[in-house]
């Protein structure tokens, strides 16, 4: 499986996707923002930073960057895209995905192991997961999940809530929600369940030495079911 | 010409920078600051001397970019 993971200028956790992707037998291969094609893949990954220095709005800039197009018809002919962190705030930047991430609620950049439990399987990226609540690390100043009430009426309908904040038990309560997101919304999905965007990185955690090992179970089983 | 826009965010979406500007602002005893809402402004220069051509380009923009229209309003000056 080929994957594709785009550098912005400011990009900084392009490098640990690429070593998570490798580790579970991804063919990857680093972009340039300022290409115009994307090389053949199965999967394309925007990675967390601070893209652009996170100027105007977090994600704005790279929202419109060149490679970008590539990105949205990759997207919009059903190509597996991920966003994690300043990924995710491309992808709601650039409207595959609905809402924005806001400034964390108690304005605090926020560093930090969390739970979050996986809220929709019928999609590749969770499809074969057994765990429900998987630990994973969030690193944000803007991660505060908003949408409209008719566009979150529409992302629950559709089932295009992948993942929430939850306890270790799996209570996606609010005593368990660290920035303020709606409904602990902590990554979603589109329609099509083809484009995922979180705010946790599971890549973060794929060393039991390092950190932990639920961010494994993300890539094996993304792997296993492309 | 110039066009001069500001950009806020939208009426009941929360703002934390602002609320923590009014609190200090109320520490400093003006006590009766109520809200602060925060904002952005952006002085645009574009080559076009037709005032309503400007503008409507500078709205394309506001639309495009320079706003996020799911939280933040904007207004051309």
């Amino acid at each position: 499986m080929k994957s594709s993971v785009i550098i912005f200028p400011g990009s900084n956790c392009d490098r640990d996707m690429d070593v998570a992707l490798k580790k579970f037998g991804f063919e990857n291969q680093m972009v340039w923002h300022n290409d115009v094609e994307i090389p053949k893949s199965d999967l394309i990954v925007l990675p967390g930073g601070f893209s652009y220095g996170d100027y105007l709005r977090c994600g704005s800039i790279a929202g419109k960057s060149r490679i970008i197009k590539s990105v949205i018809n990759f997207a919009n002919s059903g190509g597996l895209v991920l966003g994690i962190c300043n990924g995710f705030q491309i992808l709601t930047e650039t409207g595959l995905l609905p809402g924005i991430l806001q400034q964390n609620k108690y304005l605090n950049f926020i560093c930090k192991n969390v739970f979050v439990k996986i809220k929709n399987k019928e999609n590749k990226y969770f499809k074969n997961i057994k765990k429900e609540v998987l630990e994973l690390h969030i690193a944000h100043n803007e991660g505060n999940y908003f949408c409209s009430n008719d566009e979150l009426k529409s992302i629950e309908d559709n089932g295009q809530i992948a993942v929430t904040y939850c306890d270790d038990k799996g209570n996606d309560d609010e005593n368990n929600n660290p920035n303020g997101a709606i409904k602990n919304i902590a990554g979603i999905f589109n329609k099509n369940k083809n484009i995922l965007g979180m705010m946790p990185h599971p890549e973060r955690m794929i060393d039991p030495f390092l950190s932990g090992e639920d961010g494994s179970l993300f890539f094996e089983n993304l792997i296993g079911s492309m | 010409m110039k066009v001069k826009v500001i950009v806020t965010l939208k009426n009941g979406v929360l703002d934390p920078q602002g609320k923590a500007i009014q609190q200090t602002l109320n520490g400093m005893t003006f006590d009766n600051v109520s809200e602060v809402r925060q904002g952005k402004y952006f002085d645009i220069e574009v080559n076009e001397s037709d005032e309503n051509k400007a503008k409507s380009q500078v709205e394309k923009m506001c639309k495009k970019l320079l706003a996020n229209l799911v939280i933040e309003d904007y207004k051309i000056l």
